[in-house]
């Protein structure tokens, strides 16, 4: 038997709101080869098989974190993620947990952007600085101290994974939070007081109950569970120090 | 229908829309901004770019080092006021991206570091590790979240212009999960939709990069200027066409035929030294390094793989700890769906199509022939990348011209003000009319994936890296056959929520009208120059003739018309292009040159 004839069973779990009053699983026979991902499954079943069958996707390489769904009940990225892993048994795609279903495998993204926005994930400068005095110095060392929270490609599969952002949507959540740190933890930026008054609420660091799978589940190793509990230790650190200097401990 | 009423409407919230966005607000935070995508901005393909954006930046090199690197790289293509702009300009918006958080790889004292990349001939190329577009699109998002007058429409695709009284006011967008319409009235647009890769087979590109706005813009009569000029390049995955970026040989990859043998030294860009020189071989441009492996497969030296003919990118030698460095995203892709370890195998490349060097016919100041219309980005012909881009020019592009455009139309939007929105919102109807048929008048049998299938090999087989009058003139027809069988599509989706085969329904009517504008400029241009090079009797540039620029125009149902342009020459007249130690002769004749007339 050669590789091209090999044939995987998909299920896809469908909603159309026009259609259907609840989410049905929809099984499709896929001829596949090893090199095949998911999404291209995906795209074979919406090509030649059901046109309606509708998904988020774009770049392939795992960059712009779009295409986001439960595999077999896990948060993956359906372009890296290959069928061979799923033969002879088969695959079961859902859309990603904990989110509205727009339809079929597509959530409302929402309320992660509304999060997204609120934290003021932007530079606010310690030191303003104008384009004639050319770059801020920062050494790799200083880099390496928030480069690898700011490599979230905002997929939102932490949201997924995430028990407490599953029970509680005021969560801030694991993406928002290391993006949040990923701007604190920025030599350039001076504003890390401002935000750590949104991670002190309920809804911010101290909602995280340090379950990790978000870290697990993270397909570009951003850790927001290491950024969590970076600013849990930032966040008590202050909450000591304000009781014994005048003006708090943000500075 | 719903009616919003924009100061300035930006179609695309890639990298040059987004610093548009930026540019208008900072220029007038009155002006109020619709900011338009039909993906959430941080999809935007911008996403996908790894190795580096260009700016003089080191003692050693100059102004008019990267200006004659473009304009030679271009094979003299390019408009040259507006190359002379742009080396100019790239500094200072590299410098802006940083005060803005772009996570900027280092050196040791804190300075913002440079790599060696393609045809340039110092290092200039800044980068974050080989996430450039990555990061750079995500700082800019970010930072425009700051802005309270950018208004962002996240998931509403632009179906079409309004334009009222000879000039653009507004377009027609569809809320993507509604399906319903929005006109936005704008005094200014600008059009920031990135490019057109997806007419072709093997590309690098995502599944977005449709020519929206390309074909928008054409089919109001705007000229899509120099559109044969596809870029190849040399380094993508086989089987999926996904890159493998430039810096790998900016970092010092060797590029190798089936015998280990640095096959390019056999191409005029030699000598093969142990660290690639720059300008010289594995750091030649990527016209020449997809022509040589065109004529490596000819030859029978390159490797036989699961999806036809490659060659080996060998960076073993490079080592794990600065591959893991400076080439953390290449290390995961060649891992992960290729199951290569760069640091133990070499990984098997081919070339795939990346970058669409043509577009929308724009002024140095990104307007349109078309009052009110600008654009920026991929999806426009500004003028800086001729018939061949260098690696690492069109992430500067996006930010130097993304300022231009924000600018520029936050002036005219102030200059003017709408003027018939009745007729405009009449436009807007029959507009949506149209869009809607594509769907409700579909009662034919035609599949879409397999119009979309054709197209794309039809494309492959005629604007190749060779092309020839024979193949090129079967892809015009096979093109014409498809727009006719475009007419009687079968649409199995006639829902409103999230109906994304509708969408990709009017995709295709835009690839298609983009593609005959590329394959007629092709089959008008008998030379060969950068990346549409002849085979037919026309293998050399044609200066006499053909240091012009096509310019496509849309008929309708027709065939586009083509017309040429004059090239603007400032200070490089068109010479002998070559790199390696020939390159460096040319180097040494042209100064001598210089250096007599001078006298």
């Amino acid at each position: 038997m050669t590789d091209t004839e090999k044939v995987i069973e998909i299920q896809v779990l469908r909603y159309r709101p026009e259609q259907e009053t609840e989410p049905v699983l929809q099984s499709f026979k896929v001829p596949f080869t090893d090199d095949m991902s998911v999404l291209q499954g995906l795209q074979y079943i919406k090509d030649y098989l059901d046109g309606t069958v509708s998904f988020r996707w774009s770049c392939r390489m795992a960059i712009c974190g779009s295409c986001g769904m439960m595999i077999d009940g896990k948060p993956k990225l359906s372009c890296k993620t290959f069928l061979r892993e799923y033969y002879p048994a088969g695959l079961r795609i859902e859309a990603l947990a904990h989110m509205p279903i727009e339809r079929d495998l597509i959530v409302d993204a929402g309320d992660f952007i509304t999060k997204l926005e609120s934290i003021k994930p932007y530079i606010i400068p310690k030191e303003p600085r104008t384009l004639e005095q050319g770059e801020y110095l920062q050494t790799p060392q200083q880099r390496d101290m928030y480069e690898q929270f700011s490599s979230c490609i905002n997929c939102m599969l932490c949201y997924a994974a995430c028990p407490q952002y599953g029970l509680d949507k005021t969560f801030t959540g694991p993406g928002v939070l290391a993006l949040m740190h990923r701007y604190n933890a920025d030599s350039r930026d001076g504003a890390s007081a401002e935000r750590m008054d949104l991670g002190y609420a309920h809804e911010g660091f101290w909602g995280c109950t340090a379950v990790g799978y978000c870290s697990v589940v993270c397909p570009k190793g951003v850790d927001p569970a290491n950024a969590i509990n970076q600013n849990k230790m930032n966040s008590a650190i202050n909450y000591f120090t304000r009781f014994v200097t005048p003006k708090g401990g943000t500075k | 229908m719903e009616v919003y009423k924009a100061d300035v409407a930006i179609v695309g919230a890639g990298g040059g829309g987004l610093r548009a966005a930026i540019a208008v607000a900072e220029a007038d935070p009155t002006l109020k901004i619709a900011l338009i995508s039909k993906v959430y901005p941080m999809r935007s393909h911008t996403v996908a770019a790894e190795g580096g954006a260009a700016g003089v930046t080191r003692p050693d090199d100059s102004l008019e080092y990267h200006f004659n690197d473009t304009v030679h790289g271009g094979d003299w293509l390019c408009e040259q006021d507006v190359v002379e702009y742009f080396v100019a300009h790239s500094h200072e918006e590299m410098v802006q991206m940083e005060h803005w958080g772009c996570p900027w790889s280092r050196k040791d004292d804190g300075h913002v570091n440079v790599r060696a990349f393609g045809g340039m001939k110092i290092e200039r190329t800044w980068f974050a590790a080989d996430k450039t577009g990555f990061h750079m699109l995500h700082t800019l998002f970010q930072t425009s979240i700051k802005y309270p007058s950018i208004k962002r429409f996240d998931e509403y695709f632009c179906s079409d212009l309004m334009v009222e009284d000879g000039r653009c006011q507004g377009v027609l967008a569809i809320q993507i999960a509604t399906g319903e319409f929005t006109l936005i009235e704008a005094k200014a647009v600008i059009i920031a939709t990135g490019g057109a890769g997806r007419v072709f087979r093997e590309n690098t590109n995502g599944g977005i990069v449709t020519g929206d706005g390309m074909a928008l813009a054409y089919r109001h009569g705007v000229p899509l200027r120099d559109m044969e000029f596809m870029q190849y390049h040399p380094t993508c995955m086989p089987g999926t066409g996904l890159l493998f970026t430039e810096a790998c040989r900016g970092e010092g990859g060797f590029l190798l035929n089936k015998d280990g043998y640095r096959y390019l030294q056999d191409y005029g860009l030699g000598p093969a030294e142990p660290s690639p020189r720059n300008k010289a071989m594995e750091l030649g441009p990527r016209d020449r390094l997809s022509q040589a492996f065109w004529h490596e497969k000819r030859k029978g030296r390159t490797v036989e793989g699961p999806h036809g003919a490659v060659v080996n990118l060998d960076l073993r030698h490079l080592g794990a700890a600065k591959l893991h460095e400076r080439l953390p995203l290449i290390c995961e892709l060649a891992e992960e769906f290729l199951g290569v370890d760069p640091a133990h195998t070499p990984i098997p490349v081919l070339p795939a199509v990346h970058y669409t060097m043509g577009g929308i016919l724009a002024d140095g100041k990104t307007a349109s022939s078309l009052p009110g219309l600008y654009s920026v980005g991929e999806c426009s012909s500004v003028g800086i990348h001729g018939a061949n881009r260098l690696g690492s020019n069109s992430l500067t592009e996006l930010i130097v011209f993304g300022k231009v455009a924000g600018v520029e139309a936050a002036k005219f939007a102030r200059s003017v003000s709408i003027s018939n929105p009745a007729a405009i919102e009449k436009q807007a109807e029959a507009a949506r009319t149209r869009a809607l048929d594509v769907v409700t008048q579909s009662r034919g049998k035609e599949r879409l994936a397999v119009l979309r299938t054709e197209m794309a090999q039809s494309m492959e087989n005629g604007c190749g890296i060779y092309r020839l009058e024979s193949d090129m003139q079967a892809t015009c027809d096979k093109l014409r056959e498809l727009r006719e069988r475009y007419r009687n599509l079968k649409i199995d989706d006639h829902s409103k929520v999230y109906n994304t085969e509708w969408l990709l329904s009017i995709e295709l009517g835009y690839l298609l009208e983009v593609a005959e504008a590329i394959v007629h400029s092709a089959l008008n241009r008998k030379e060969s120059r950068g990346s549409h090079q002849r085979l037919d009797g026309f293998e050399e540039r044609d200066d006499v003739n053909y240091l012009k620029h096509s310019l496509a125009y849309y008929t309708g149902d027709g065939p586009p018309r083509i017309e040429y342009g004059d090239v603007k020459i400032t200070k490089s007249t068109p010479g002998t292009r070559a790199y390696g130690a020939a390159g460096e002769e040319a180097e040494a004749a042209e100064r001598e040159r210089e250096g007599a007339g001078n006298d």
